[in-house]
């Protein structure tokens, strides 16, 4: 599958890599989605990895599509959740046992990577031992600025708030702390003039 | 001379008004008739008496006033104040610098006695008197930042300075130009600039970074920023956006003078002594445009410089669609005579507005 090439944006937005297998003695694999072919590849390009690897895959809407190839990699530990806060927990507890040289590998959509990251940066992982690969799904992962809520998945701009039901725009402003890009309320200055919700990138 | 504090809101009736006082010593933004951004950075020890740039942290006649409005924004949304856990050491940084510069530089409003750690503070003004102990959280009825910011006019921020960066880990943010302290809070220097227009391109953020990392202890520099508020909102905050951007479209040509206003920043950078953050504060001050075309040297150059104003730089600000009102409004004030370089106001030597 083809990746998606984000266009060129301000300095808060983040910019996602290509998975490289890493030197090290452990290796942490988070992904969502179609995040399992970005896996494949790493495998594929290093079959040693895998012995000394630990995933967490969380299916999503591709449902089976990929769990029976990820599982044939053969990783030391291999977990499949149901949600990315359902994994979380194991996330953390993974993270905090990390020993130096941890290799942390995110994939998927945005909202997951950020997230992952998040927990990543928090448990005090160097920058220089994540890495990204976006597939999937290019929704974004949007706080409101008015209500501080958090929507998922939104894939148009315009989108409704799913918290305060204000109608807002999408703006590339990212926040590594929220994981989210900022939602702002789009017809303030004119009160229901809402335009028609255009999916993003188009 | 003493203060008299007015009695005024900045938001609902909007009763905030600028004495002649305030008028004649309104930091003028503009040294020359266009404007571009540029790393307009110079140092901040003190300026001409009276001025706002005189003492370390200027305290004129809305401070009572602002620091109710900051009171009510907080209780609100407790989120326009936080401090990310290794900022404390910087909040008592802070304190102190706060505290000694408005009881050496306004002694009749301020007092602070200090027996070791045994600190007294004193505020005429709001009417408070505090012991606490120096480094100790538990003495005082909130963190040090934010006591301190609760008595102090203008925003602050307080960056932590580590890789050659600085990082906004730390805030007091009520009175800001349409930014959201709350979702900025942990990013560096040119992420949480990343919306600004064309300065990445000029490589100002990377020279201004650069000058910025090298501020001294008791080298304290200043610049000043501008913008475009319809009515003296303080809080003109993205969080109330929803609330207060239709605001902007109430102005007509016959309220514009009294409802335009232009929003001068004072931004200041101190470097913090035990910490070694830095701290930036941003204070903000309003000025109708009815007002400030009583100095015809201002009315002139402002007409001159909204009307050459880059349309990113017009956008960005939030003022496009207002702005071909403002100018018919400015127009009436500039009768296209040469105006003086610098930003005072040159009121015994400029000429007046000529008859049209
Ligand atoms: C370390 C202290 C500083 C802090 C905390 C700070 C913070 C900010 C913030 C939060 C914004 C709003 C960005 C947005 O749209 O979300 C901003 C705008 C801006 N900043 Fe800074 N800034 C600092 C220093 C500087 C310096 C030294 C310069 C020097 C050139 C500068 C130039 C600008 C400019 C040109 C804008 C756009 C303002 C406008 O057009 O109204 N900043 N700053």
């Amino acid at each position: 599958m083809s990746k998606f090439q984000f266009p060129e944006s301000i300095k808060s937005r983040p910019v996602w890599g290509t998975l490289e297998p890493r030197a090290g003695k452990a290796h942490l694999m988070v992904a969502d989605s179609e995040g399992a072919e970005a896996l494949l590849d790493l495998a594929q390009a290093d079959a040693t990895l895998m012995a000394r690897a630990h995933v967490i895959y969380i299916p999503r809407e591709t449902g089976e599509s990929y769990t029976v190839r990820l599982k044939e990699l053969g990783a030391a530990q291999f977990y499949v959740g149901p949600s990315y806060e359902a994994a979380v927990p194991r996330l953390r507890r993974t993270l905090s046992d990390a020993h130096m040289g941890l290799q942390v590998y995110l994939t998927g959509t945005e909202g997951l990577m950020g997230q992952a990251m998040r927990e990543a940066i928090e448990a005090g992982i160097p920058h220089s031992a994540i890495q990204t690969e976006h597939r999937g799904s290019i929704a974004r992962r949007m706080q409101c600025v008015h209500c501080k809520g958090i929507t998922d998945d939104v894939i148009t701009d315009p989108f409704v708030c799913a918290h305060c039901g204000l109608n807002l725009f999408v703006r590339d402003h990212y926040s590594r702390r929220h994981a989210a890009y900022q939602g702002v309320c789009i017809d303030a200055e004119d009160p229901g003039n809402v335009p028609e919700p255009v999916r993003l990138y188009s | 001379m003493t203060i008299q504090f007015n009695e005024e809101t900045f938001r609902d009736d909007y009763t905030f008004r600028n004495s002649d006082w305030a008028i004649k010593r309104f930091p003028f933004p503009f040294h020359e008739d266009s404007y571009m951004y540029s790393v307009n950075m110079e140092q901040h020890q003190g300026g001409p008496a009276g001025s706002v740039f005189e003492k370390r942290f200027d305290v004129d006649e809305h401070y009572v006033a602002e620091m109710k409005d900051r009171a009510l924004v907080l209780a609100e949304d407790p989120l326009r104040c936080q401090s990310l856990p290794h900022m404390t050491l910087a909040g008592w940084d802070l304190l102190e610098l706060i505290m000694v510069s408005k009881s050496e530089d306004y002694p009749d409003l301020f007092e602070l006695h200090r027996d070791g750690n045994n600190w007294h503070w004193i505020n005429r003004p709001m009417g408070i008197e505090q012991k606490f102990v120096f480094m100790d959280e538990s003495t005082l009825p909130y963190g040090p930042m934010e006591y301190i910011t609760r008595q102090a006019q203008g925003d602050f921020c307080v960056l932590d300075q580590r890789d050659d960066n600085l990082w906004m880990d730390a805030g007091m943010v009520t009175t800001q130009a349409d930014w959201s302290l709350d979702f900025d809070i942990g990013m560096n220097f040119f992420e949480w600039h990343a919306p600004v227009p064309k300065a990445h391109e000029m490589g100002i953020f990377v020279r201004a970074l650069k000058f910025l990392l090298n501020i001294q202890q008791g080298m304290p520099a200043r610049r000043l920023n501008w913008t475009m508020t319809v009515n003296p909102l303080l809080d003109t905050s993205p969080e109330n956006y929803h609330k207060w951007g239709v605001q902007k479209t109430t102005l007509t040509p016959e309220n514009l003078g009294a409802k335009q206003h232009l929003r001068v920043e004072l931004q200041t950078f101190f470097r913090l002594p035990r910490s070694n953050a830095l701290v930036f504060p941003i204070r903000c001050y309003l000025i109708s445009l009815e007002d400030l075309v009583t100095v015809p040297k201002w009315g002139r150059r402002l007409h001159r410089v909204i009307r050459d104003l880059p349309v990113e730089l017009a956008t960005y600000k939030g003022f496009i669609d207002n702005r071909p009102m403002i100018l018919d409004y400015l127009a009436q004030h500039d009768d296209g005579l040469p105006t003086s370089d610098g930003i005072w106001p040159d009121l015994a030597t400029e000429p007046p507005l000529s008859p049209s």
